[in-house]
């Protein structure tokens, strides 16, 4: 009985991957960008998984053969892991390729990882969901799941760890040096944090991370971020709040 | 029923298995009839430390194994009858432990024992995850420098979420710290980190304070547990850590170090 039962047993974890924005079709293009890009850091992106959007291409209704990308992208050493905004030719490629296809958010929500949140914006108020979007109707489907209950952590985050949160993220204790702590909210540390704190993880750029003791490793706010080298010297062990103002993470000491 | 203590740490040589050996005499001493087994299977250290290297039959992988029983394996110290000790195996590796033989054993031990003692072997692989697993206690042996306090510290989560306690949403594992090889003067001249530095990142229960001496070696190459070297000032702090484990206040002792006559007569230091 034992036995069976220590042979496997099913989790559930949450990933990063970086996520590959297409513009073109030029496949051409795409490599040589690709391949400038990699340059810039052959070790971060070696063997890196990757998952392909095609969103942007589709809108503007340039069809791009996903087979092609593929071998593009496995012959310069990445991992493509799955696709996303897909049209149903692409799809069927993808699943051919054994590539996971994200149908989930396929209906043009904004949730990006990463740099590009430039075409919409989504504001964070619990109450009333709102998307302020200049040129697109509000799309339902482009609200953040806001009502997940804050995560509230009374033990210290050690090393190594990693914490993940739906909404918001509340911890009363230490966070250590080499601790992840990620919420697709706002981020409380009622003490000091050494480790990584990482808010908005799915790109809700009106989260801010609050804390008391500001010692921190890293910090992002909806995937713009600051390494502690990059952190204002006059900040350090102070208690702060960090936000977004025009794409730049704006840190300031609580009075 | 047993309390079982796990002696660990993440980093190597920083004085698992030194501890281990002190402590469980220090135990068994106090009258507790006591148990120290070796983890590290593969790289046995704990004979060689309590100087029962010539008398080991059969070995912790053995019992697990089911080749001998545990009475057969387990070895009475010399000096204490009231300690036992379990070596490791030297011709196995970790892959040699299970969590149920690893199990059954304490089980079988926690009958007969008032405190079992688990000697991790360094990293947090097999060996050292399986050693903290059933624990009751943690002993974390830190160093008072920067790439210990991150090992430690890396360990501290791993026993609050991968031990027997935490998968079965009990009591959490007690934590406590002990800051081996401690030298005062090195920490006054700003080369080692203080216990205050120490305690700051790790925030633990200090258990006690082990001054970095040479009667550590010189007792680790006698085979004799240095607790036992009353004159010595780590066979002191061992004792006290012991006393405060169980339930002693004493106060801390060998953090300002000894005052040399030298610096006495000029005062050197404030």
């Amino acid at each position: 009985m034992l036995n069976t039962l220590s042979v496997l047993e099913f989790k559930s974890s949450t990933f990063f991957a970086p996520i590959l924005i297409l513009f073109n079709k030029d496949i051409a293009a795409i490599e040589q960008a690709l391949q400038e890009k990699i340059n810039l850091a052959p070790e971060f992106f070696r063997d890196s998984p990757l998952i392909v959007d095609l969103r942007e291409l589709n809108k503007q209704n340039q069809d791009v053969d996903f087979v092609q990308i593929t071998e593009i992208l496995r012959k310069i050493g990445f991992f493509p892991v799955g696709i996303r905004g897909g049209n149903e030719q692409q799809n069927k490629q993808a699943h051919s390729l054994s590539i996971p296809i994200d149908t989930v958010r396929e209906q043009g929500s904004p949730i990006i990882i990463g740099e590009t949140h430039k075409q919409e914006n989504i504001k964070q108020s619990p109450s009333q969901p709102e998307v302020t979007t200049a040129k697109e109707p509000i799309r339902p489907a482009a609200i953040p799941p806001v009502s997940a209950a804050a995560t509230l952590i009374t033990h210290p985050i050690r090393s190594g760890q990693r914490i993940y949160a739906a909404g918001d993220l509340i911890i009363m204790s230490q966070v250590s040096a080499g601790a992840e702590i990620m919420a697709e909210g706002n981020i409380h540390v009622y003490n000091t944090l050494r480790g990584r704190a990482l808010a908005g993880v799915h790109g809700n750029t009106a989260v801010r991370i609050f804390c008391f003791d500001l010692q921190a490793e890293l910090i992002s706010i909806a995937g713009d971020y600051k390494t502690s080298e990059d952190l204002n010297k006059q900040m350090y062990k102070k208690p702060v709040q960090i936000y977004l103002q025009d794409h730049a993470l704006i840190i300031k000491e609580i009075a | 029923m047993a309390r079982i203590i796990v002696v660990t740490s993440g980093k190597g040589g920083v004085g698992k298995t030194t501890t281990s050996a002190a402590i469980a005499m220090g135990l068994a001493k106090k009258g507790h009839k006591t148990a120290v087994i070796d983890f590290d299977v593969g790289l046995r250290n704990l004979d060689l430390i309590l100087g029962c290297e010539r008398r080991v039959v059969y070995d912790f992988i053995n019992v697990i194994n089911g080749e001998a029983s545990i009475n057969q394996a387990l070895i009475r110290d010399k000096n204490c009858n009231l300690l036992y000790i379990l070596p490791a195996s030297q011709t196995r590796d970790k892959d040699a432990l299970t969590q149920e033989g690893v199990g059954k054993v304490l089980e079988e031990l926690s009958k007969e024992f008032a405190y079992i003692v688990c000697d991790s072997p360094a990293g947090i692989e097999k060996g050292a995850n399986l050693a903290l697993y059933f624990a009751d206690d943690a002993f974390v042996v830190t160093n008072p420098e920067i790439s210990s306090v991150r090992d430690s510290d890396r360990m501290l989560g791993i026993l609050s979420s991968k031990s027997r306690r935490a998968e079965r949403n009990e009591e959490p594992i007690k934590e406590y710290l002990l800051l081996t090889r401690y030298d005062s003067d090195r920490v006054r001249s700003g080369e080692m980190l203080s216990l205050d530095d120490v305690q700051e990142i790790l925030s633990l229960d200090l258990l006690g304070i082990i001054p970095e001496s040479k009667s550590v070696l010189s007792a680790s190459n006698a085979g004799i547990p240095v607790i036992l070297d009353e004159k010595s000032e780590a066979g002191q702090a061992y004792t006290d850590v012991v006393a405060r484990y169980l339930g002693e206040k004493r106060p801390h002792r060998f953090i300002d170090g000894k005052q040399g006559f030298l610096r006495r007569l000029f005062g050197g230091r404030k």
